[in-house]
């Protein structure tokens, strides 16, 4: 718990953050129990998945998606749920 | 002859909050209370304060508006009593773990059940452990003067804590007593702009406020609560210094009555510290060596300076006006019997429970326990260590 983050002394007070957009920096990958799989063969880029994910885990380039960051996706099946051509698999972290 | 005006207590609160003048007041009406936000809202509506006034629905929203205008960078004031602070309990603890430093006079009163609207300190005694700073007043003028003194002690730098400033229900809320106020020029220029290191509306800086803090980092969080609850016993007197410079007044964590040359003494807060000085006046006539210890600030705890006062008495009884059930006695005894537990002087101390749900404590109740402290000296003893005074 205490290896190399800092002590009372050097925290802001209060609980306060004063860097926006820390959320990135919290990987709550390692929440994960099925992991979404994407088959791009069947995927239509209908980017309903990209709009739904809570945690913006689906990467879209150009219009296309591109991958799942797996740092940050917790599995909660949300894209596989919604995905209206079935191509997202929820798979058994090993 | 100095400027002097007839209000009650609550009203007294309300006079200092308007030479304050607070940015933001958001707050609910409870007995007795009431006649705190009734004479703001005066104020407010007759044009004499520039504060943004937050009629709320309850004291549970009253402090959650607290805090989020003290987060957003305004000096924010609220106020209430008993079952009010109950309600807004789970902000209570927020407004100090966010360290907002917001300032509110509470009026004592006993919590229900059963239903009492009356003095006693179970109130804000059941929030000393919540992490705010605590102001006993035994007067309407130590209720201005404690006011007046409690925002630059909250929004001291190396502090910033909340505070309380408790008085009396009734006994002080509602007695007219004659008010010195300060010029409020003076006033102003002794509390001075309130200028935040942040704050949460400044964009430039963007900041969060109350996120979620697990196993990694909430300990700490804690221990700089406690760093600050100890930088305020260190710092509190620089602001003292500050006060009598301005005003020129002392102040002190604890007043001494009679305290020096005494052999039993009663420790005591609020209003009852004044029934107690005229019961020592009439033992001094007849010749005891009676005192009393009135703690000023409860919290931070003055541990050094009850200490020193107590350590030449031969017996010492502490009066709570509230019971924590606990069969140890009630806060104030506790704490000053843990204290006095390093200390070499080893003295008799025995505990009072009195004036609950507003019971009256009369001058002879307080002879009693002088007597009862008399009593022990020559017995070198003490029979009862946990006692109630003026129950049936």
């Amino acid at each position: 718990m205490s290896d190399n983050k800092n002590g009372w002394k050097d925290i802001p007070i209060g609980g306060m953050i004063k860097k926006a957009g820390n959320a990135f920096e919290y990987k709550t990958g390692d929440w994960r129990v099925y992991r979404p799989v994407i088959d791009r063969e069947k995927c239509i880029d209908c980017l309903l998945c990209w709009i739904h994910c809570p945690d913006s885990a689906i990467k879209v380039e150009d219009a296309k998606i591109v991958e799942v960051d797996y740092d940050h996706c917790k599995g909660c099946g949300i894209c596989a749920e919604v995905c209206p051509v079935n191509c997202i698999k929820m798979e058994k972290e090993n | 002859m100095a400027n002097r005006i007839a209000l009650t207590g609550d009203q007294t609160a309300a006079y200092a909050m308007k030479q304050i003048e607070p940015d933001v007041v958001a707050a609910y009406p409870i007995t007795p209370q009431t006649e705190i936000v009734m004479s703001f809202s005066q104020y407010v509506a007759d044009g004499e304060v520039k504060t943004e006034m937050i009629p709320v629905e309850s004291e549970h929203s009253a402090m959650s508006a607290c805090v989020g205008s003290a987060a957003a960078g305004a000096r924010t004031m609220t106020a209430t009593s008993a079952n009010g602070l109950a309600l807004m309990w789970e902000i209570v603890y927020i407004a100090s773990s966010t360290r907002l430093p917001i300032v509110m006079p509470v009026v004592n009163r006993a919590l229900s059940a059963p239903i009492n609207i009356h003095c006693d300190h179970s109130d804000t005694m059941g929030t000393r452990d919540s992490g705010w700073i605590q102001f006993y007043c035994e007067n309407a003028q130590e209720v201005y003067e404690n006011l007046i003194i409690a925002p630059r002690i909250a929004e001291h730098p190396d502090i910033l804590l909340p505070v309380m400033v408790c008085q009396d229900g009734f006994i002080t809320s509602h007695a007219v007593e004659a008010l010195e106020p300060f010029d409020d020029k003076d006033v102003k220029e002794f509390i001075g702009e309130y200028k935040p290191e942040q704050t949460l509306l400044d964009i430039n800086k963007p900041l969060t406020y109350g996120p979620l803090d697990l196993q990694d980092y909430y300990f700490e969080h804690k221990r700089q609560q406690s760093e600050a609850m100890l930088n305020a016993k260190n710092k509190i007197p620089e602001v003292f210094d500050e006060f009598e410079k301005k005003f020129g007044k002392k102040f002190d964590f604890v007043e001494r009555y009679k305290l020096d040359d005494a052999d039993i003494a009663v420790v005591v807060l609020s209003s009852t510290a004044g029934n107690v000085k005229v019961v020592i006046d009439q033992l001094r006539d007849k010749g005891i060596k009676a005192g009393l210890l009135k703690p000023k600030i409860f919290r931070p705890f003055p541990d050094d300076e009850i200490i020193e006062a107590l350590s030449g008495l031969k017996a010492v009884a502490v009066m709570d006006r509230s019971e924590s059930f606990s069969n140890q006695g009630g806060p104030l005894f506790n704490e000053i019997r843990s204290a006095f537990y390093e200390s070499d002087k080893k003295i008799p101390i025995v505990n009072y429970i009195f004036g609950l749900g507003g019971r009256d404590i009369d001058l002879e109740m307080i002879e009693s326990v002088y007597n009862d402290l008399m009593k022990i000296v020559e017995a070198g003893k003490i029979n009862k260590k946990v006692n109630y005074l003026g129950v049936r």
